[in-house]
């Protein structure tokens, strides 16, 4: 697969590393009420479905940016790839 | 040695005389021959035996379709099984021998499994051999396997080179037929940077096989000629002997190219076949069509052939497999082969055609029209096929080779290597490509049903004009030659009914009945037809049968082929070198290998070394007239624990961690509190997983404010960057804190034991004060050493004495291990490899890889403790499930033989003194063990269910697959100074 | 019909007529006591352990396509029950015990082959690693013995003993681990549920599942509504989907794709199965003499059934560093099957919330072997409401109270284990 890498373009996608779901970036308050139940959520259970998927890439042999790539499981096209970053922050996650 | 069946013409060069080999014989060929078109022009029909029931058999093709003539090519380690006589091409020396036969190949005494062929039918070997049970692998199995397989490998190491390259283009031409050249003429002239594949040593494809003419130039002319304009611009790449083996996503290919498969071995430090890895911007599938056989009664005659390759034969290769030739067929294209034979002045005894109103009528030859070949005789080589007339009487006509035309399929093959199903086209009576096709690629020419000449030219020009638009690139179709633009006239039939066997895939003897017993037996999809039957399954991978099968099965269900299900294709194309694929990835260069700063020096010394993860790190050092590992491990660690000892420990992850907020991030990434480390400490940590398992360990040192410096261990290093490059960016992305590692831009030594801190002030510069007091227990700082180089001091210890850590940047080592030698002559100084660190390391309690396995909690590990619930770190709130605090959750404890002389090992399961062994007494088990040269008996640390209340308890370390049993009590992890004084020294 | 040397000889002779299909080829009633979703392996075998040894006959199989066209027609056909924790081990030796009667079971020759898994070991941590496990099996009753680097030559000599970038220090070795014929599995269990009155409806793809205030009432397919007491789902690889139209949209599962990979027929070359352990590596060699071998998985989502060229090419790096003498050797085939990957690499068998529906999946990639257990333990739960005794820890809710069965220690991240 070639992912087009935000700011380094068309990138084998070798060099990088996968991790799974983008909702991994949503982690949840550890001081929340049900926050054992929401960790368990969060760590566990996946939506997995077959079509358009946002899913975290790390760039390892490459710029160290993790991706938010957005990629369907069924024909494996990838339609949008953002930085991690940005998508984290836009999910209102700050410090 | 004569070429007997040499005629006149060919693309072979006749000025030179090649020598080969066939089953020990020796005999005649040319350049351009392949060793089937060698043979054949030899008189050689025989080349092989098939499958199961050993027949004999001879090429049906001219190209990589071909199921029958395989040979072993080449002998010793350079052996190659299942090679394809029919397009190994021919060299000086080529020494090649039949397969799967048992006694010479026309006497194959595997051959009574024909007699016994009834017994043989499809499957039959899912009912029976079942009794009795113990039979199966002991008699059956092993007879069965003997029996089977095709070609052998010698066992030996392959000795040839492979490489890997990368090849980008923008427009990937798949075939170099008539529209691939039509093709890469029209892209190469406007510019745009093209590769064009082939898998044959001569591109033109079919034009080299056919008499037509392309404007006033024979086909192969044309071909040649345009290969020569192509091969001189610079932005197109011409490959041939190239096979495009698969279609990926995203527009990448692999490619193999036999670099050196022509040449008697390759050149000295060439390759014999490259992959390549083509990414294209788009690709145009130009490859071609393969013909199709009818089957019949016996249709595996040697000498029974596709009716194109008897002609490519004739008119490329100038050779015949016969003197009397018969053409059987059901569409105009088999009335070509008669044409070209006659032409040749060969003879052709009669054309079979099954159309009883189509076929043309000539007074060249005779045909036959509406009447069908029944049946073959000749078993070692065709001698005549028995005829079928239309009025029901049969007729016998004398021949020694029969070409058979049952239609084209066209090559859809890549189109189907990833979504995409083909689609039947009515007036082909073929599967032409359909549904989704790779992205960015299109298809032309034959692959794409255009048969005619003129089509595939046109249809390749305008291929690549309309895949060129597509990036952006104008172009206008080459000037195309006038050529034939024949139609297809085609009765579509796939076999002839008959009582007799009638071959539908020749390699693994799968017949006509064979697919009507699988419908008989309800194995009537396409899938259950191929796996019951073995139909397609073949190194051919059915690329002449499926089709067949699929007919016949149709026939059976009363539906159309394309409702009874289409046959797709995987990849490779054709099947690919395991070598090729590993590319120089094997032996030792498998992975690359890490060397430490300290290797150089360590190889002087005559270090043992051992492979720790890509890290090459020294294990011991032997010295004069030690003859056992002990010895040197013993000696190294007594020495060190005696006055000082020095390890190379560089390859332990480090990670800088810079920022504002570097002291909060880390706070987050251990479970233990890190927010108040003052600035000059040091502090072990231990990580967490999300799922409150431990990660790693390690140690942070806080060098400024905002500076921190990470280990991790050896093996972890890599995943606790990548996870803390997750944190960063996406959890916590506006921490103010940067990271990177810098495991490699440090070298590290771990120096040991009370005489530590006296070697290291004679290196260390004197401005620098290491003494107890200004330089204590778990501090650290930057420093200068032997004259002002910077580097930096840890007072960490692993090995549970006074100790330091001292690093320098990695250029400069190799010259500070020699200095410390050096300068710890004075002290005895030993260096020590990675036995007696782990031997230390166990005597002090500290865990390791062997306890951080990934399934250890920090209660397992008997650091409950340091989780604080006091602050949000990864792990912290999933490690307070219930699972993993019960109360009899596995705790890290010490383990020594009750009776010290005795030993046991890592791996050992824990059993109560009284109980049985077996999996409900389990009690836990030993993680590692070593000998404790201090205390003169084995050691062990290991988990035990409630481990840290059982201390004095006695239990058995059983070890039942080495037979062995060790009582042992249950003591601390902390075998050595326990109190940790020497480490405060 | 009963299979037999003697029927083979008498069909030999007289022409092959009297073969009968295989399997029947039933329409759909309208109501099943069970209706099973999914003909693979695991689907057909727990009908035929509903019947056989439940004693239910009121069960139907339902398949989308053909039987066995899903992982139990595409895997790398390995057999073995070398596991560590005891959640596992009970559960995957008795799929070999019943592996070792299945073809008299179910009258079916399924090639059960017992040559032995290797699993090679190139550390002093892996051979303690593997000595713990080793002893483990022992402990269960299970065969294993631990090689040295001798042993392992005696038995695979052509190994690369000599120029390996990572040396081969010994070996766990199960002598009655092996290979099956796996197509042979499917129609195996296909013919044994068949001759108990199991209907096996092909072409009949569920659209969903019939749920009336907590309960499932049936599913809907392609070929009409059909009722069912319960509904047993064994889909793996499909599961997020077809649990999907049952309103559960969240699992502990992840789909990816895994390779496998056959060569061109050679003459016996392997004595048995042989895993490589410094690289992705396993291997076998079919009675037709094809070296069967695959690696790792892709390793991300997808539920495409093929894969990319860098696994591939990893997957043959491994096997010519291991056995440098198969470089010659062609890899004729390669194809892809989706796996439920499961958040700790071990499987799940379970009732849902939704009373009447049962689930069996997240098999990883060590599904194939699990095949019988796992169509029996299913078959037990979906007959008593109880786990089979060797099927207690795989259960939804572990992961919540923490009782992973991680036999690798990856942690929650799928595409690890």
């Amino acid at each position: 697969m070639i992912i087009p890498h935000p700011l380094l373009g068309p990138r084998d996608s070798q060099e990088f590393t996968y991790l799974g779901d983008a909702d991994l970036i949503d982690r949840p308050d550890w001081q929340a009420e049900n926050a054992a139940d929401r960790f368990y959520e969060y760590l566990y259970l996946r939506d997995n479905p077959a079509g358009e998927h946002r899913e975290l890439w790390f760039h390892e042999q490459g710029d160290r940016s993790w991706l938010v790539v957005t990629r369907d499981t069924v024909t494996h096209e990838i339609s949008k790839v953002e930085l991690a970053r940005d998508v984290a922050r836009a999910r209102g996650r700050s410090k | 040695m004569s070429q007997s069946h040499r005629i006149d013409g060919g693309l072979i060069d006749r000025s030179r005389a090649l020598h080969f080999r066939f089953n020990g014989k020796t005999y005649q060929g040319h350049p351009g021959d392949t060793l089937a078109s060698a043979l054949l022009a030899n008189g050689v029909r025989l080349m092989g035996r098939s499958f199961k029931y050993h027949r004999p058999r001879g090429p049906i093709s001219a190209g990589s379709e071909e199921p029958n003539a395989l040979v072993e090519l080449r002998s010793g380690a350079r052996q190659e099984p299942n090679t394809r006589a029919t397009t190994a091409e021919l060299f000086d020396g080529l020494d090649a021998r039949s397969q799967n036969h048992v006694g010479p190949l026309s006497f194959d005494l595997l051959a009574v499994n024909d007699r016994l062929s009834p017994f043989f039918a499809a499957g039959f070997y899912y009912k029976t051999f079942m009794w009795p049970k113990a039979f199966w692998e002991k008699l059956y199995e092993p007879m069965i396997r003997r029996a089977a397989g095709l070609g052998s490998l010698t066992k030996e190491a392959d000795p040839d080179l492979y490489d890997k390259g990368f090849l980008h283009c923008d427009l990937l031409i798949i075939g170099g037929g008539p529209a691939g050249l039509a093709a890469a003429l029209t892209a190469g002239r406007a510019g745009a940077n093209v590769i064009l594949a082939d898998e044959d040593f001569v591109l033109g494809g079919r034009l080299n096989a056919e008499t037509f003419t392309l404007g006033d130039a024979s086909g192969s002319d044309w071909a040649s000629a345009t290969v020569a304009e192509l091969a001189a611009m610079p932005n197109v790449r011409v490959m041939a002997r190239t096979t495009v083996l698969g279609a990926f996503d995203h527009g990448i290919f692999g490619a193999l190219e036999r670099v050196s498969d022509h040449l008697l071995q390759p050149a000295a430090g060439k390759p014999r076949q490259i992959l390549w890895r083509i990414y294209a911007g788009r690709s145009l599938l130009c490859a071609g069509a393969t013909e199709r056989p009818i089957a019949f009664e016996n249709n595996d005659r040697p000498g029974i052939m596709l009716a194109s390759a008897l002609r490519s034969y004739a008119n490329r290769w100038a050779a015949l497999p016969g003197k009397e030739v018969a053409i059987f067929t059901n569409n105009d294209d088999g009335h070509r082969t008669a044409t070209d034979l006659l032409a040749k002045g060969i003879k052709v005894a009669a054309v079979i055609d099954s159309r009883k109103t189509d076929a043309p009528r000539t007074n060249r030859y005779e045909v036959l029209a509406g009447a069908l070949v029944s049946g073959a005789s000749g078993r070692l080589g065709l001698s005549g096929v028995e005829v079928r007339l239309p009025g029901g009487e049969t007729r016998t006509i004398a021949c020694q080779a029969l070409g058979v035309s049952g239609g084209w399929n066209p090559n859809v093959h890549l189109t189907c290597h990833q979504r995409g199903r083909p689609v039947w086209d009515e007036a082909l009576a073929a599967f032409v490509p359909g549904g989704v096709l790779p992205a960015g690629m299109s298809v032309a020419g034959a692959a794409a049903g255009t048969l005619s000449t003129a089509g595939a030219l046109s249809s390749g020009a305008a291929g690549a004009v309309k895949a060129l638009a597509d990036l952006g690139i104008r172009a206008k179709p080459a000037d195309l030659p006038e050529a034939e633009d024949a139609p297809v006239r085609i009765a579509p039939l796939f076999h002839v009914p008959g009582k007799g066997r009638a071959w539908l895939d020749q390699q693994n003897d799968v017949t006509v009945k064979d697919v009507k017993l699988a419908h008989q037996e309800g194995y009537v999809s396409v899938e259950h037809l191929k796996r019951y039957t073995t139909l397609g399954m073949a190194t051919d991978q059915g690329k002449t049968a499926n089709i067949g099968g699929l007919a016949v099965m149709a026939e059976m269900t009363g539906k159309s082929i394309p409702e009874t299900g289409t046959t797709i294709f995987r990849p490779p194309y054709t099947p690919v070198a395991i070598g090729a694929l590993a590319g120089r990835s094997a032996g030792k260069d498998f992975r690359p290998t890490r060397l430490t700063p300290s290797h150089k020096w360590a190889a002087e010394q005559g270090a043992v070394f051992v492979e720790v993860g890509m890290w090459l790190r020294a294990q011991w050092f032997p010295r004069p007239g030690e003859t056992h590992w002990r010895q040197s491990v013993d000696r190294e660690v007594l020495a060190t624990r005696k006055s000082v000892g020095i390890c190379d420990v560089t390859t332990l992850g480090k990670i800088d961690v810079q920022g504002t907020d570097a002291a909060e991030f880390l706070n987050r990434i251990y479970a233990n509190p890190f927010a108040k480390l003052a600035v000059g400490k040091v502090r072990y940590g231990l990580m967490l997983r999300e799922d409150g398992m431990a990660m790693d360990d390690g140690t942070t040192a806080r060098l400024a404010e905002d500076h921190f410096v990470m280990t991790t261990t050896t093996a972890n290093a890599v995943g606790v960057y990548r996870h803390m490059e997750f944190c960063r960016q996406c959890l916590w992305p506006d921490m103010d804190v940067q990271i990177i590692s810098t495991t490699e831009a440090w070298a590290q030594y771990s120096v040991a034991g009370p005489n530590a801190r006296r070697l290291l002030q004679k290196i260390i510069d004197p401005a620098f004060d290491i003494s107890n007091e200004a330089f204590p227990y778990m501090g650290c700082g930057e420093i200068t050493v032997c004259g002002g180089l910077r580097a930096r001091l840890f007072r960490i210890s692993f090995s549970g004495e006074l100790a330091f850590e001292i690093a320098v940047p990695t250029r400069y080592g190799d010259a500070l291990i020699r200095r410390m030698v050096e300068a710890g002559k004075e002290f005895d100084a030993v260096v020590y490899g990675t036995e007696a660190l782990g031997v230390m390391r166990i005597e002090k309690g500290h865990a390791a890889g062997n306890e951080l396995n990934g399934t250890s909690t920090a209660l397992n590990l008997g650091m409950g403790g340091m989780v604080s619930k006091k602050k949000d770190s990864i792990g912290s709130t999933l490690s307070e499930r219930e699972g993993l605090n019960r109360e009899d959750a596995l705790g890290l404890v010490g383990f020594r033989p009750v009776n010290p002389a005795e030993t046991f090992a890592a791996g050992s399961h824990l059993i109560g003194k009284g109980d049985v062994a077996n999996a409900a007494n389990d009690q836990g088990y030993l993680t590692s063990v070593c000998f404790s040269p201090n205390l003169g008996y084995t050691i062990g640390l290991g988990y035990l269910k409630n481990g840290a209340a059982r201390k004095g308890e006695v239990l058995r370390a059983v070890n039942p697959v080495q037979n062995a049993e060790t009582l042992v009590e249950v003591v601390s992890a902390h075998f050595v100074d326990p109190e940790g004084e020497r480490l405060r020294a | 019909m009963r299979y037999s040397g003697f029927k083979v000889l008498k069909e030999a002779l007289t022409g092959h007529k009297g073969w009968q299909p295989a399997w029947r080829d039933p329409a759909p009633k309208a109501h099943y006591d069970f209706v099973v979703v999914g003909g693979g392996g695991h689907g057909l075998a727990t009908a035929h352990y509903l019947a056989k040894v439940f004693g239910r006959s009121s069960v139907a199989v339902l398949e989308k396509g053909w039987i066995g066209g899903g992982n139990v027609g595409r895997n790398t056909t390995i057999i073995r029950s070398n596991y560590l924790l005891d959640g596992n081990e009970p559960f995957y030796e008795f799929s070999m015990k019943l592996w070792e009667g299945l073809e008299q079971d179910f009258n079916f020759n399924a090639m059960v082959s017992q040559r032995g898994v290797l699993n090679l070991c190139h550390t002093d941590a892996q051979r303690d690693a593997f000595r713990r496990r080793g002893n483990a099996m022992r402990l269960n009753g299970v065969d294993a013995e631990l090689l040295d680097t001798e042993g392992v030559r005696r038995m695979a000599p052509f190994l690369n003993f000599d120029s390996a970038r990572f040396p081969i220090k010994g070996g766990l070795l199960q002598p009655r681990g092996g290979t099956v014929r796996h197509d042979a599995v499917a129609w195996g269990y296909a013919r044994g549920a068949d001759s108990r009155g199991v209907d096996i409806i092909q072409n009949c793809e569920v659209t969903g599942f019939r749920i009336e205030n907590g309960k499932c009432l049936g599913v809907d397919t392609t070929r009409g509504f059909i009722g069912a007491g319960k509904v047993g789902v064994a889909v793996a690889g499909s599961s997020g989907r077809v649990m999907a139209m049952a309103g559960i949209n969240r699992l502990p599962i992840e789909s990816h794709v895994l390779q496998a990979f056959v060569s061109e027929g050679l003459k016996p070359l392997l004595p048995g199965v042989i895993t490589y352990g410094a690289g992705h590596f396993y291997v076998s060699q079919s009675d037709k003499g094809g070296l069967v071998f695959g690696g790792d998985i892709d390793g991300y989502n997808s539920y495409a059934q093929r894969g990319n060229l860098p696994v591939v090419e990893d997957v043959c790096e491994g096997g010519m560093s291991l056995m440098p003498m198969i470089g010659r050797a062609r890899l004729l085939r390669m194809w892809g099957g989706i796996m439920d990957m499961s958040m700790d690499g071990s499987p799940i068998i379970d009732r849902t919330d939704i009373d009447g529906l049962y689930f069996n999946g997240g098999w990883c990639y060590g599904g194939f072997k699990a095949t019988p257990a796992s169509g029996w333990c299913f078959a037990h739960l979906l007959a008593t409401d109880r786990p089979h005794e060797t099927a207690t820890a795989y259960r939804f809710d572990r992961f919540r109270k923490g009782l992973m069965i991680d036999e690798k220690g990856m942690g929650a991240q799928p595409n690890l284990h």
